[in-house]
């Protein structure tokens, strides 16, 4: 099931997953175990990610239990649940920050387009480059904003002040914060607003160029207009890279994503075309977690 | 989705809104279907009084249909309802509407009422009348039942009624058009008959959309503007869209 699987989505973008195939010849919905994926429709979607039979241990604890699910590539992805459902636990799986907690165990497979990112002799650092992250609290180094941009590709090397105006420029650009900061290129970065910050954030993530790019709670710690500009971001940003966010704020997974997956207790319970998740959900799980009801 | 899970919101108030606001709904239904009923008889026995009275409750049913929408405008502002939630509020607003046309034509039917009696003798088509008069009436009950009950299958039922509903209207509007060329001095009284005929069919047309708003609600499926066959079809579907 897997092999096929696998093949299928992989050797043809255009063909629908088995699971959707089911569906559409009457298949029950509701009699499909949490991790087979129901009701989705990735027919016309190129796959840039796909999570198969991933579980998770802190311990002896689960965290995540036998998640398949694809990334489509470049959309927005939401992860939404309530607290401790492990939805940031498999946004960090996706770059591999889990390796850094000593207690953590993984199984199953993360394929990055072809390549399993699990799998021996991957470098950690080139995937990070691959795959950028942007944290809750905006997380900006304690150097100028110029510097903050130009880090990473300092880290790979490039020396040609040329070339690092040019991309700290086209970065700063693409996290819609240049024309806030042109003048001020030199300040510390410190000396930015929250909004500011998180923005400057997303833009030293891009200025590597990454493929994929994972946005655990970027707005939580924002006021209203920033959450909105990053929001806005967010949209832009679609058009080059693959997006998977986590969220709290449903309203915003409503907003920004145009594919959702809820997660309860390590399961995912649903996952669906964004639309379709917030208007009509398939679980009473799901439909009770985002009408604010007790299950 | 079933009628009881509206109450089990983390948030008291919500559950209390939402309870207030289908009650409301409810209210004016009942409001509504004793109007169609009334005037209808007062067309039917010649009794103005009840056309009058009928003209007069028609002021209550616009505050409801106000007041409703008002209730909906802040839920929806202050809960941002999803899924279930926001479908209930979207069939109720659409139905509210709904109910207030069927308002609306009863008033028209009681206009008529009054005139038909003022003008005495006793006018062609009144079987007509009567007939799809009853018929459309158990509709309006049948469908608003099926929004309390959120009964699909009732919904389904009573908007193929419809159907029926317009090929009595026609065959009657034919026979009216005999007694117009056979009488030309009757034309006016049977006008009036015409239009009290075309308000019912109207009201058969708002019964059958609040059944396709039932449709929505539970199962979140648009069964608009389809055939009732294929709405029938559409409902049995598992799964949803």
């Amino acid at each position: 099931m897997t092999e096929s699987r696998t093949t299928h989505s992989k050797q043809n973008g255009n063909d629908a997953m088995t699971s959707t195939e089911q569906s559409s010849h009457g298949f029950d919905a509701s009699q499909l175990r949490s991790s087979d994926a129901p009701q989705l429709n990735l027919a016309n979607e190129k796959l840039k990610m796909d999570v198969q039979h991933l579980n998770l241990f802190y311990g002896n604890d689960q965290a995540l239990k036998d998640i398949n699910l694809v990334i489509p590539e470049k959309k927005v992805t939401a992860f939404i649940g309530p607290s401790g459902c492990g939805k940031s636990t498999l946004l960090r799986c996706f770059n591999r920050m889990n390796d850094l907690v000593d207690i953590c165990r993984i199984e199953g497979k993360i394929m990055l387009d072809d390549k399993d990112i699990y799998a021996r002799g991957v470098d950690v650092a080139e995937l990070r480059r691959q795959i950028g992250m942007v944290f809750q609290k905006p997380n900006p180094f304690p150097k100028s904003i110029y510097e903050n941009v130009a880090y990473g590709l300092r880290l790979q090397g490039v020396k040609s002040k040329r070339v690092l105006d040019e991309v700290v420029e086209k970065s700063l650009r693409g996290a819609a914060l240049w024309d806030e900061v042109k003048d001020r290129l030199e300040d510390n970065a410190f000396g930015l607003s929250g909004g500011q910050q998180q923005r400057l954030v997303i833009a030293r993530a891009i200025a590597i160029e990454p493929e994929v790019i994972l946005l655990d709670e970027p707005a939580s710690a924002l006021d209203p207009i920033s959450t909105l500009k990053i929001e806005e971001l967010i949209n832009e940003l679609k058009d080059q890279y693959t997006i998977v966010i986590v969220t709290h704020n449903m309203q915003q997974a409503a907003r920004v994503s145009d594919y959702t997956a809820f997660m309860y207790m390590g399961e995912m319970v649903e996952y669906s075309d964004t639309d379709s998740l917030f208007t009509n959900p398939q679980k009473k799980r799901t439909e009770d977690y985002i009408t604010g009801r007790y299950g | 989705m079933d009628k009881d899970n509206y109450q089990h919101h983390i948030s008291q108030q919500f559950n209390k809104d939402l309870a207030a606001v289908r009650n409301h709904l409810m209210e004016m239904g009942g409001l509504v279907e004793k109007q169609a009923a009334d005037s209808l008889d007062a067309l039917l026995k010649g009794d103005t009084g009840m056309a009058e009275n009928v003209l007069q409750v028609e002021d209550r049913i616009n505050k409801l249909e106000m007041m409703i929408d008002e209730e909906c405008s802040r839920i929806i502002v202050l809960r941002q309802p999803a899924a279930s939630d926001l479908r209930m509020i979207v069939a109720i607003s659409k139905a509210v509407a709904d109910l207030e046309r069927i308002g609306d034509e009863s008033a028209k039917i009681a206009r008529m009422a009054i005139q038909l009696a003022e003008e005495g003798e006793s006018p062609r088509g009144y079987v007509e009348a009567r007939h799809i008069g009853a018929h459309v009436r158990r509709m309006l009950h049948d469908a608003l039942d099926a929004f309390a009950r959120f009964d699909v299958d009732k919904a389904v039922e009573v908007a193929a009624e419809d159907d029926q509903v317009d090929l009595e209207y026609r065959s009657a509007m034919r026979s009216l058009v005999t007694f117009m060329m056979e009488d030309p001095r009757s034309i006016t009284r049977v006008l009036n008959v015409m239009w009290t005929l075309r308000s019912l069919e109207r009201i058969g047309d708002h019964a059958r959309n609040i059944c396709e708003q039932v449709v929505y609600l539970v199962q979140g499926k648009d069964v608009r503007h389809i055939t009732s066959e294929k709405m029938q079809e559409e409902v049995r579907k598992p799964g949803k869209r």
